[in-house]
């Protein structure tokens, strides 16, 4: 079944956007990210131009993270303080972003950042999660006795910021301007590779804020939240790159995938699921990676001014 | 009207004077072409008839021409080169006018009907379109991004060259189909016939069609160029609102 995409101004097929935003929504329920950096390379794949893939991904993540920050937000597993502190960075890093994205645009390097920050990103967390499931099934020894690292240990480099907040649900006494960076810092990669940002987030509100885990989740699903939505609308309203039949068909899928998916996680044995998922986002990565090496089919380029 | 109006005036004319000229009467299948949630592109067909004066079909039939041309559009061509590994663009070349869309057919190569001056001023044939390239290019570096635009456009089928896609049944009625491929961009297409006899082009008709998008892709695609503020909200509601209603669902089913 074809459709027309207004903004991507292309036939696609309806059916296979579906399948893949229930794809990525399965996978996204089932392991609590939002799935973007799935959903913008699949669709490059398929020859939806990066730009447009990259604003409509940003939407779908908004509709994935929505039922999570829900549930959390119930369960009071939420420091909704230090979420609005990283939001604050949030919107500050997708402006910023999106001007970085003009720039690129118009230099005609976007493709080619994209692709290389995908690439980066990818076979970071692809083999980071490859050698957690390895490790699981005692194929590689885990070389980190110190796990139970001490509470409150924040960095620190954190520390010695200047100016320090209370966060009562995370208990913590730390500068803001520690979670308005890591804000920044996810909100510049939603604008510019439409991810969420949740799998550098979380560790880094563990390890670098010290944040107790119990807040960890929910918090940054709804920073998540509030970020992908900005980004959404920074994106229709500068690149107008956001093609809403796209995103609409990859919602469809994804938010009932994700359902699934939660529903799923608790029924499939999580090491072999996460060593699925690591083989998958290796592929994509490599994929990626000889899609900026190898030549391309095409030399040429066409912009229109 | 005009048009008409103008051809019946030529024709009568023609009666009077007893000229020696041929007229070509066109049409198109399609005034309008509509771009709609499942278009896939179209096909176009051009048809007509060659009226001779008095009536006589001389013994040497004359060849005929059709162009289909899109709204000329300024755009950049861009050149991928391998910088430390890995492709990227790394030259540009402006074109001010390069049509988004070009398709000849012709009952003969043009190269044998026409001369390369004639060829030229009708911009008959992908390799005598006027693109005006940017001015600080050179002419070898202009060349070789306009090969690669003809290139890159006819395998996307946006620019086409059919030597044998106009048929003419008894030397009086022709017909050429036209293949209006999916990515089209809009606007105003002309679509122009010409009569070519002895290496010269003796008439020439025209017509517009227009190609929109319409109902709900227009709709869509304005909304997002002029309303973008009001796109955007509604491209965020619109995802909380399924992820919303998806969890609201599953909520009362598990």
């Amino acid at each position: 079944m074809d459709i027309y995409l207004p903004i991507a101004g292309q036939s696609v097929n309806a059916l296979l956007i579906v399948a893949l935003g229930a794809l990525v929504g399965v996978l996204s329920g089932m392991f609590g990210v939002g799935g973007g950096f799935l959903t913008t390379p699949l669709l490059m794949f398929y020859g939806i131009p990066p730009p447009i893939a990259v604003a409509s991904a940003a939407t779908q993540i908004t509709g994935a993270s929505v039922a999570g920050a829900a549930v959390h937000i119930r369960r009071g597993g939420v420091d909704l303080r230090m979420a609005a502190v990283m939001t604050v960075g949030g919107f500050f890093g997708s402006v910023i972003g999106a001007g970085l994205f003009r720039i690129l645009q118009a230099s005609g390097q976007i493709d080619v950042v994209i692709g290389f920050l995908y690439v980066v990103l990818l076979g970071w967390i692809g083999g980071l999660m490859l050698w957690d499931a390895l490790a699981a099934f005692g194929y590689v020894r885990r070389d980190q006795p110190a796990e139970p690292q001490p509470r409150h240990g924040h960095n620190r480099w954190v520390a010695s910021l200047p100016m320090r907040w209370r966060f009562y649900a995370s208990g913590l006494y730390i500068s803001p301007l520690a979670p308005l960076s890591l804000g920044f810092g996810a909100g510049i990669l939603t604008v510019l590779l439409g991810v969420g940002g949740g799998f550098i987030l979380v560790p880094a509100m563990i390890y670098l804020l010290g944040m107790p885990a119990r807040v960890v989740v929910g918090t940054s699903l709804i920073m998540m939240l509030a970020v992908s939505a900005a980004t959404t609308f920074i994106h229709s309203v500068t690149t107008q790159t956001v093609d809403i039949v796209l995103a609409a068909l990859l919602l469809v899928g994804g938010v009932f995938g994700a359902q699934y998916g939660a529903v799923l996680a608790t029924r499939l044995k999580p090491d072999l699921l996460r060593l699925a998922l690591a083989v998958l986002i290796l592929l994509v990565a490599l994929r990626m990676a000889l899609g900026l090496a190898w030549r391309p089919d095409e030399i040429y380029s066409i912009a229109y001014l | 009207m005009k048009r008409r109006a103008a051809i019946a005036l030529c024709l009568s004319s023609l009666l009077l004077a007893g000229a020696s000229k041929p007229v070509l009467v066109p049409d198109v299948s399609a005034r309008k072409i509509e771009i709609r949630y499942s278009f896939a592109g179209a096909q176009l067909l051009l048809f007509g008839a060659i009226v001779y004066p008095g009536g006589r079909i001389p013994k040497d039939r004359p060849d005929i021409v059709v162009v289909i041309k899109g709204p000329p559009e300024p755009i950049v061509v861009r050149e991928k080169k391998r910088i430390a590994g890995i492709w990227m663009n790394a030259e540009s070349s402006r074109f001010r006018s390069a049509p988004a869309f070009y398709a000849v057919a012709s009952s003969s190569p043009v190269s044998k009907l026409v001369d390369e001056r004639t060829a030229a001023i009708y911009e008959l044939g992908l390799d005598n379109l006027q693109l005006s390239p940017g001015t600080a290019s050179l002419p070898d570096k202009a060349r070789r991004f306009e090969a690669g635009l003809l290139d890159l456009r006819r395998r996307e089928g946006l620019y086409s060259e059919n030597p044998a896609g106009v048929e003419i049944s008894d030397g009086v009625l022709y017909r050429a189909t036209i293949a209006i491929p999916s990515q089209v961009p809009v606007g105003t297409y002309v679509a122009e016939t010409f009569l070519i006899d002895d290496r010269k082009v003796v008439a020439v008709a025209t017509r517009e069609i227009e190609i929109g998008k319409i109902g709900f892709e227009r709709f869509v695609a304005l909304a997002a160029r002029r309303h973008s503020v009001l796109y955007g909200l509604f491209a965020v509601i619109l995802s909380i609102g399924l992820g919303w209603g998806a969890a609201a669902l599953f909520r009362r089913r598990f």
